[in-house]
């Protein structure tokens, strides 16, 4: 691929997704365009490049999403979600008995293991929420695997990471060689498509937000609006969870680290209770 | 160092288990079927033990019963990894008393992701 055109791609994908492509990624770029380029019948990625210089919305969009990494398991990193459930779900519901109502947002949700394992967790706690009304709404900017988390339908390689074998047994069932998770399960959570560098003020405001494994592939500009438009979807005593190795150090005062919890974030003008859980 | 007992009745998934297994530093030991595992157990019992289902002279379950009722065998983390993939199977063997389940083929990931989830790394 001509340099040119690379660089016009990766400030493509970077305008629309945040996504940043370096130079030594190109061979990443060229070997996720071939099966587009062949998909769509066109003579290679000069092709593809001449395309999108004519703004071919579809194929812009079909581009950006073969650029992102989808990769997702089950309780991810475990402690996070042991998290969730012994300090973070405790904490809520105490402070907000009054509404009786949570709201949990997996900004980028890939297929939906994230937003599903704390939909086991929930469920798992039913007796505890009892009479509750717990959101979960998982988005990601790309709808094809939006649809598969939609499915909840994953491979025997899939629930093996990071799924305990108990919930295997309990949450899901085998169809052909895939497994499918529960209708219980996957009723808890709902699926949009939505990309972080728009405006989520439709999607209203969360009690707690995993915004997981996303940033790292933004810049530190990107990352920072990212942090401050979620800052604004959360009450002052919300929770922000981020990746293993992401922070918000360095990149936004919106958020400080909760002390004794790390991965968890509140925002910089909590209350104190909310700092120290 | 962890111990990490490998049973199964194919020599070649046994050695790639070890790899793996000594990759994540575990020290390995190995036993071709239930009866020589519950006595490789009776001189010491492991930390972990990678347990096929279906192996002649004593099976994974007959084992896991039996390894049960020795002296600290109640510790011992149990991981079945056997082509067994049904719901019917891993919950017997979680009825009987393992601690996680692993579906064949398996590679490096999966015991890792496995062993992690029961605490052993
Ligand atoms: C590596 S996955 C992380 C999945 C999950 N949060 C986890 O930790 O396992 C990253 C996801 O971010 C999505 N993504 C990338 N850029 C995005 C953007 N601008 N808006 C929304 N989602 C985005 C990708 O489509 C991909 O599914």
């Amino acid at each position: 691929m001509k340099p040119e055109d690379f660089d016009f791609v990766a400030k493509t994908v970077k305008e629309r997704s945040g996504l940043v492509l370096t130079k030594d990624k190109a061979y990443l770029l060229e070997s996720r365009l071939m099966p587009l380029a062949r998909k769509r019948g066109l003579n290679g990625l000069e092709d593809v490049v001449e395309k999108l210089r004519k703004k071919d919305e579809s194929l812009i969009r079909e581009v950006v999403e073969a650029m992102t990494t989808n990769e997702s398991f089950f309780f991810r990193d475990q402690k996070p979600f042991e998290q969730f459930e012994n300090v973070v779900l405790p904490h809520l519901l105490k402070a907000r008995a009054n509404k009786k109502h949570i709201r949990i947002w997996c900004a980028a949700a890939s297929s939906g293991q994230e937003p599903y394992s704390l939909g086991i967790i929930l469920k798992e706690n039913q007796s505890k929420v009892q009479g509750w009304k717990i959101d979960i709404i998982g988005t990601d900017l790309s709808e094809e695997i939006i649809q598969k988390a939609k499915a909840g339908t994953y491979s025997q390689f899939e629930v093996q990471r990071g799924l305990p074998s108990k919930y295997l047994v309990k949450y899901f069932k085998k169809k052909d060689e895939m497994w499918q998770i529960d209708p219980s399960i996957r009723g808890m959570v709902e699926f949009r498509v939505h990309n972080l560098l728009e405006n989520v003020s439709q999607l209203g405001t969360f009690d707690v937000v995993f915004c997981r494994n996303v940033l790292i592939y933004f810049d530190q500009d990107t990352k920072a609006q990212v942090l401050e438009r979620i800052a604004k979807q959360m009450p002052s005593d919300g929770f922000l969870y981020l990746g293993g190795a992401e922070t918000v150090l360095g990149v936004s005062d919106k958020f400080k680290p909760i002390p004794g919890h790390r991965g968890i974030y509140g925002l910089a003008q909590a209350p104190t209770s909310a700092k120290e859980i | 160092m962890k111990s990490c007992l490998i049973v199964d009745d194919s020599k070649v998934i046994r050695m790639v288990a070890k790899k793996i297994l000594q990759d994540l530093e575990f020290e390995t030991e190995e036993a071709e079927d239930g009866k020589a595992a519950l006595e490789a157990c009776q001189r010491r019992m492991p930390e972990a033990i990678l347990l096929d289902w279906n192996m002649p002279v004593m099976d994974g379950i007959e084992f896991l019963h039996k390894m049960r009722d020795l002296p600290g065998g109640d510790q011992a983390v149990v991981i079945f990894c056997t082509t067994e993939n049904d719901i019917e199977h891993i919950q017997e063997a979680l009825e009987a008393g393992a601690d996680e389940y692993i579906m064949k083929p398996f590679d490096s990931e999966i015991v890792q992701a496995k062993f992690s989830q029961v605490g052993l790394i």
